[in-house]
């Protein structure tokens, strides 16, 4: 679902389609709703192992993120800090991953290629990043952690299912029709970088 | 105090001193970012910086580590050979790590190569990094703290250069980092780059240029001069808060150098991120200390 409010434009879980066919790369967001960490190891089991992932987190959205969690009682714990890890290590299997599992929202931390571009298009999805460095933002927003799963991955890597409310803000990196924020900046970056190497090395020609 | 309690004593006041450079910044970073914060205007890059100080301030009001990646603990030592608790030092300051991890708290960040463990104190063989200068004829005890986040460590690259390709072979090193990983290593940039001889020198110096204060600059006039010049060039790519666009990538580029074999340049690069948590401690025979890099901090 997509409702605005004071302002902020906030999707809730679950997510469908149709939801993500209004945003576009650059877009400023907030989710509310359904948000599991996946990282590396749980994209691997999901990919390579080809284990079912015992969070569903079909038209939900998953943070790619190792959290400082403080365990409470009973069995429940709390966010300490949050924030997001380089998305770029899961490109090698979000393809697939967004085929097997359904998600709808990935959120981390730069650009991702390709791969994910794909699977963005074909099976409705976006990525979108958070201000890096900025967990405790991130971890007020987490109202409670409802489940945690693959436990024996230990603090950083274990899926924890949280219940988010406007989480964010989330800069839309990639949309649903597969254009890439990232990419097509760095072409205007290494355009530009090119032309101050020829400048700056006009000006350094120390050894003579 | 014996000396058991010295140790015990010092070893507490590092433990809070590392606890706390997770939460606040350092006073010469916080300027910074106002004063590039200012300067941006477009609407990606005024979200972010709002999103920033916000995090800064509920770090403090919470009393939270500021941003999740605690990072590998490096420390930076100028210890005087007269310094009374030089022999434990380098153990004490272990344990200060150990401390930290569990009353700040830290994320777990030490990983056994080869074995492939999480140690689950955030300390292992060889971690913290220990860095030594030994200073003659002095009992005093300076430390530089820094904690080294994965994602500005990522960039670290270091090489070495043929003479042919000189100062402009540097520049282009440098500024090549920069588009292909600077976009991750969560911009505006504090970009330390080495020149010096072979590539462990350089890398050495090219992290120690990390803990200068921002806005200082080299004292040779040369190097100074590039350093301005790299930063403006940097800053011209565009690459702006966290890679998204702006007009500064960098809160400064800081070179560090020595003399180098006619043959060879040795060049280096490292990165701090935005969050740059570098702290920096001076203690006395008696363990008084005074704290440089942040203001009203009481250990």
């Amino acid at each position: 679902m997509v409702e605005y409010k004071d302002g902020k434009k906030i999707l809730t879980t679950p997510i469908s389609a149709e939801d993500l066919a209004g945003i576009k790369i650059g877009d400023i967001i907030y989710l509310s709703g359904s948000l599991t960490t996946c990282r590396d190891v749980a994209h691997r089991r999901v990919v390579e192992e080809g284990r079912e992932i015992p969070v569903d987190v079909r038209n939900n959205a998953i943070l790619h993120a190792g959290p400082i969690i403080r365990p409470l009682e009973n069995d429940k714990f709390e966010m300490v800090s949050v924030g997001p890890t380089t998305s770029m290590r899961m490109e090698k299997f979000e393809y697939e991953f967004v085929k097997t599992t359904g998600v709808r929202v990935i959120v981390g931390k730069g650009g991702m290629k390709e791969q994910t571009a794909a699977a963005c298009k074909d099976f409705g999805c976006i990525h979108a990043v958070i201000p890096a460095g900025n967990a405790v933002v991130a971890a007020v927003a987490v109202e409670e952690i409802v489940r945690a799963e693959w436990r024996d991955l230990g603090m950083p890597e274990t899926l924890w299912n949280c219940r988010v409310k406007e989480f964010g803000p989330l800069i839309v990196s990639i949309d649903a029709q597969g254009r890439n924020y990232f990419e097509e900046k760095k072409i205007e970056y290494n355009k530009k970088k090119d032309e101050q190497v020829e400048l700056i090395s006009r000006q350094v020609g120390f050894i003579k | 105090m014996t000396y058991e309690e010295q140790v015990q004593k010092m070893t507490e006041m590092m433990a809070k001193f590392v606890g706390h450079t997770g939460k606040k910044l350092p006073d010469d970073v916080i300027a910074k970012l106002e004063e590039l914060r200012e300067k941006e205007d477009s609407p990606l890059a005024t979200v972010i910086y709002d999103t920033m100080f916000r995090n800064q301030e509920l770090a403090v009001k919470l009393d939270r580590p500021s941003c999740q990646d605690t990072g590998v603990l490096q420390f930076w030592v100028k210890c005087g050979t007269r310094f009374p608790l030089i022999d434990k030092l380098e153990s004490l300051l272990k344990e200060a790590v150990v401390k930290a991890t569990f009353e700040t708290p830290l994320r777990h960040n030490s990983v056994e190569t080869f074995d492939e463990y999480n140690t689950g104190k955030n300390v292992g063989k060889g971690t913290p990094t220990v860095w030594w200068d030994i200073v003659p004829n002095s009992d005093k005890c300076e430390i530089y703290t820094y904690m080294a986040g994965g994602g500005c460590t990522l960039p670290g690259n270091a090489t070495v250069l043929m003479p042919g390709e000189g100062y402009e072979g540097v520049t282009k090193f440098v500024l090549d980092r920069m588009t292909s990983y600077g976009l991750n290593a969560c911009p505006p940039l504090l970009v330390g780059v080495g020149v010096a001889t072979s590539v462990e020198t350089a890398a050495l110096l090219s992290k120690k240029a990390l803990m200068r204060p921002i806005g200082s600059h080299n004292p040779n006039e040369r190097a100074a001069k590039m350093e301005k010049l790299l930063e403006d060039g940097i800053n011209s790519i565009g690459i702006g808060p966290q890679g998204m666009g702006g007009k500064y990538t960098v809160m400064g580029v800081n070179i560090e150098n020595t003399a180098r074999h006619p043959s060879a340049i040795g060049v280096a690069v490292n990165v701090g991120c935005w969050s740059h948590r570098r702290g920096h401690i001076i203690f006395d025979k008696d363990l008084n200390y005074e704290i440089t890099t942040h203001s009203g901090v009481k250990l």
